[in-house]
């Protein structure tokens, strides 16, 4: 097996035998369990920095497995793949150390980093599959790990999270396998293509393939959280916060919106799909999750919550970018999978902050925590802005492209939900940084952990502020060699064709 | 070399295993291991065999038929010898730790017997024959669940045993119709001399009617539960992956090769029974109180998949079935041994109780998770290559009403699977009593459960075997 053929293997055994060998440990070895875990993060970030300049230099990273004939299970690098393995396994490794910082001596971490360790590798295994029952395979294996993360504190609340989110799940897995199957027997092919391979059915199989469109989007929407779709998502914030980035911003969420990208990208192709006429509800789906989940976020008051129909409402914005059909829109949507990875995953590591070291969980209680974690407010502000869409953060690059990509497009009402979506996300967390830093302190906080001088462990502020430079750095070097943004540029060259 | 066939070693080596497991009782585990090992290499040499130079048709005594026992091994009686074989080694390993001396001495003769019957009947090449294994088998299972002693074990058994003859008379009554009207019970010859006429169809009706009955399709499943239930826990796994199964295979060999291919309206039946099946064994699983209840309405929901293949009728369809029946084989074999650790570690199977137990039992827990996600369809594993197979066939065929009973049954399976995996993470008190389970017996669940998983990652070589003597090219095919 040459390098090549290889390379997809090694980046999944990266995280796949680290985390099965943690399963085996003491719970005492914490010194071993740490090297493992940061090992196979570093690791898996090298192996990923390789394919991301071999794709570049033209290598073809693939593997297959045939399974059934006619069908295998095929792992390639292309660069729509690269955009998501990149984006999770940079944070994954920050999330790893957060967790460390965040699970210190707390119960059942062996468990805890086991599965946190097959997350990431279904997650990986999303990001490269080559076809979509390598997808399935992955995406499924992906909510079967999550949901000893969701349940991980036992309590009862935390055990009807889960079952809510297994609900949810395997129901949407259950659409995805009918519509992958029924597209099977059609097309006679799974393959991911540039630009599609079911241009040529439409004739004979025009509402066969509408039908199949929606099963495929409502089994994916489950996970992308579209509306009616997201109920597991606001109940799940019980997780323990790195089990909340994970879902939110690397792993769960990520996964449904990838896949409706390859869906319309490289199964449907996206001009075939407009002409289909499935791309403009889609859109709808998506303006509607976007408004719905802001409105819903101004009236939590747990901090959580609110991020979390945050997070409804701006992945949805990677959905609507895809639906605008049109390479500028393209491009919004595909950075937008980065940039609100980085920015929301910030949030939830300061909102983790707030509660483990002072016992904050409500935005009611946040009054002058500026003064008492500055670092982590600090961070927290720029990710908000970030969210808000100003600029030069991140999420002003995601917000213009998306803007421009709809004129371009002739959607002219897309501009409109953009910006009452971005009042209503000042609307929810103007508020908060107004408390936090202009407020006065109460007397005492709900339960304070002293850390000495530092405002907090060193393992649970790096983490965040690194992710905070990150949200800037994707906005101010929006423009240089490898950003996300070029990145992004690249795949909608080949997407469209240009 | 006719005078060493490989499937014949499988068949003698376990008889004379049984007899020496009886005759040394001491050496029982050592003698029964030894045969275990060697009928899977009988297996092995005889799938090699077969990849080398296709069917295999064997004289036994060089009489030849109709006068002499023939038999005969294609691809579909090759799936089911490794099935067993692959089973039977796991429950060989697992019953070392589970039985005490005194059980054992009865569990490996009649273990051994029983495995012999299985050999026997899917290397058959009659009906007759298939009738005379059929009654050792059934024989030889009741007498397993009757080991458990006590006056639970023995109602099932006893019910088990009425069950078991009446199916079986049912069959010979059917046989002998056959008999009378084509003159023989070689099934090769009856393939081609049976047509459609009132006897046959009268022989198709008893032959199907006790087969059903045994292989307890709904609503022929009323005996099932209580007695896969009532036996100790290697017994429940080899009667839910292997025993009800045999039954099952008879009625697809003779299916495929006998009878009528008018018989699409019967087929149409068997699926709707099947379909009332998973649904109906679906949610009674979820409504138990006690978790080897559970688990046996489960494999009454997963016989029901089986008979989904028969109105679709294509290739597709029936390697879906084979695949579904050697999955749920493993996995539900895997299972049970898990819920034989949980009550061997605990003492009871109470599921609103387990959380005490479970927690202590990761790799009993993980064992049951894995076979779990095999048994309600999710990839990788093998479940989710037969849900494929079949969906596609269903959908292929039009039907695709069959596939939404596959779809649903998934979703039932995964309720119960979950609400059993979640009591792992929930905090609670270590148990009052507890006995430790030995090491043999978890590994050797987790193992099962492994290969209930790697089934879904290499399908493509037993899809290739069982097409070895093109089984389903016959009537079946499109």
């Amino acid at each position: 097996m040459s390098w090549d053929t290889g390379m997809p293997l090694l980046v999944l055994a990266s995280s796949l035998l680290p985390g099965l060998v943690i399963f085996f440990l003491p719970e005492e070895r914490v010194v071993t369990r740490t090297t493992l875990n940061l090992a196979g993060a570093t690791l898996k970030l090298a192996l990923v920095g390789v394919m991301i300049w071999g794709v570049l230099y033209g290598h073809h990273y693939e593997t297959r497995l045939p399974i059934l004939p006619g069908l295998d299970l095929v792992l390639r690098a292309d660069p729509l793949s690269i955009l998501f393995v990149a984006l999770s396994s940079i944070l994954w490794l920050v999330t790893t150390v957060y967790a460390i910082g965040y699970l210190e001596g707390s119960p059942n971490r062996s468990r805890f980093f086991g599965f946190f360790s097959l997350c990431v590798t279904a997650t990986v295994g999303v990001a490269l599959a080559g076809n979509l029952i390598t997808f399935l395979l992955f995406y499924e294996l992906l909510t079967l790990v999550t949901y000893p993360l969701i349940v991980h504190r036992g309590t009862e609340v935390a055990r009807r999270a889960g079952r809510t989110y297994l609900f949810y799940t395997i129901a949407g897995g259950t659409l995805l396998l009918l519509g992958t199957v029924w597209l099977y027997t059609l097309a006679g092919s799974l393959d991911f293509t540039a630009r599609g391979f079911l241009s040529g059915l439409d004739g004979a199989h025009h509402t066969a393939l509408v039908i199949i469109f929606v099963l495929l989007i409502g089994g994916l929407g489950v996970k992308a959280a579209l509306i009616p779709l997201h109920g597991w998502l606001p109940q799940a914030m019980v997780a323990p916060a790195p089990v909340s980035a994970l879902l939110h911003a690397v792993a769960v969420v990520k996964a449904g919106a990838f896949g409706i990208m390859r869906v319309v990208y490289d199964v449907y192709g996206i001009q075939f799909a407009a002409t289909l006429g499935v791309t403009l509800p889609l859109a709808i789906v998506a303006a509607v999750t976007i408004i719905y989940g802001s409105m819903r976020a101004l009236f939590q008051d747990d901090l959580k919550r609110r991020l979390a129909f945050s997070t409804v409402s701006q992945v949805a914005y990677i959905v609507l970018g895809i639906a605008i059909v049109g390479p500028v829109a393209t491009i919004g949507g595909l950075v937008h999978l980065v940039h609100q990875g980085v920015m929301k995953i910030t949030l939830f590591f300061c909102a983790g902050n707030l509660a483990e070291t002072l016992g904050i969980h409500k935005v009611s209680e946040m009054n002058g925590v500026g003064r008492r974690m500055p670092w982590t407010m600090a961070a927290f502000t720029i990710g908000t802005f970030g969210m808000i869409g100003a600029p030069p953060l991140a999420g002003f690059i995601s917000k213009w492209y998306l803007g421009v990509g709809a004129l371009d497009g002739g959607q002219g009402w897309v501009v409109f939900i953009l910006a009452g979506s971005s009042l209503l996300n000042a609307g929810y967390f103007l508020p908060i940084l107004y408390a936090a830093w202009f407020k006065a302190p109460p007397d005492s906080w709900p339960a304070e952990r002293s850390f000495g001088r530092r405002e907090t462990a060193w393992a649970l502020l790096a983490p965040p502020v690194v992710t905070a430079l990150l949200t800037l750095a994707a906005g101010l070097l929006a423009s240089a060699p490898f950003s996300p943004l070029q990145w992004a540029h690249f795949i909608t060259t080949l997407e469209y064709a240009l | 070399m006719p005078w060493l066939h490989w499937g014949v070693i499988a068949i003698v080596l376990p008889l004379a295993g049984a007899m020496s497991c009886f005759l040394w009782p001491r050496r029982a585990i050592p003698l029964g291991l030894v045969t275990a090992l060697g009928i899977v290499a009988c297996v092995a040499g005889l799938g090699w065999q077969l990849v080398e130079q296709g069917a295999q048709r064997y004289v036994v005594g060089g009489w030849g038929a109709p006068l002499g026992i023939d038999l005969y091994a294609d691809g579909l009686s090759l799936l089911m010898l490794m099935a067993t074989a692959a089973v039977g080694l796991g429950v060989s390993i697992y019953s070392i730790g589970y039985f005490n001396r005194e059980k054992a001495r009865y569990f490996w003769p009649l273990w051994m017997f029983l495995w012999a019957a299985l050999n026997a009947l899917f290397l058959s090449a009659d009906i007759f024959n298939l009738y005379v294994t059929l009654e050792l088998l059934g024989l030889a299972a009741v007498a397993l669940v009757a080991l458990a002693g006590g006056a639970e074990a023995l109602t099932g058994a006893m019910r088990y045993l009425l069950v078991s003859l009446l199916g079986s008379l049912f069959y010979l009554l059917g046989v002998a119709l056959l008999y009378h009207s084509s003159g023989s019970v070689d099934i090769a010859i009856l393939a081609a001399r049976v047509e459609s006429s009132p006897a046959v169809w009268a022989a198709v009706g008893l032959i199907s009617a006790g087969l059903l009955l045994k292989t307890a399709l709904f609503p022929l499943h009323f005996w099932l539960p209580s007695t896969h239930a009532s036996a100790p826990a290697p017994v429940s796994a080899l009667l839910s992956a292997l025993v009800v199964k045999a039954s099952f295979y008879i009625l697809l060999r003779l299916w495929l090769e006998i009878f009528p291919p008018t018989s699409a309206v019967l087929g149409q039946l068997l699926a709707l029974l099947g379909a009332a099946a998973v649904l109906w064994g679906g949610l009674q699983a979820l409504r138990q109180t006690r978790l080897k209840m559970l688990i046996a309405y489960s494999t009454v929901a997963q016989l029901g998949y089986l008979f989904l293949a028969f109105p679709l009728a294509s290739i597709t369809g029936w390697t879906g079935a084979l695949y579904m029946l050697l999955s749920h084989a493993v996995a539900k074999t895997a299972i049970f041994m898990a819920v034989g650790n949980i009550l061997y570690f605990g003492g009871h199977d109470r599921i609103a109780d387990l959380d005490r137990v479970v927690q202590r039992l990761p790799l009993t827990v993980t064992a049951f998770a894995l076979a779990g996600a095999s048994i309600m369809g999710l990839p990788p594993s093998g479940g989710f290559i037969a849900k494929w197979l079949l969906l596609e066939a269903a959908i292929r065929s039009g039907q695709w009403w069959w596939g939404g009973i596959l779809i649903l049954g998934g979703l039932l399976s995964a309720a119960w699977v979950f609400k059993v995996v979640g009591y792992a993470f929930t905090r609670s008190r270590a148990p009052h009593e507890s006995r430790a389970v030995p090491v043999g017996m978890e590994w050797s669940a987790l193992a099962m459960s492994m290969v209930a998983i790697l089934l879904g990652l290499f399908a493509s070589w037993p899809l290739a075997l069982m097409e070895i003597g093109l089984p389903f090219g016959g009537k079946g095919a499109e």
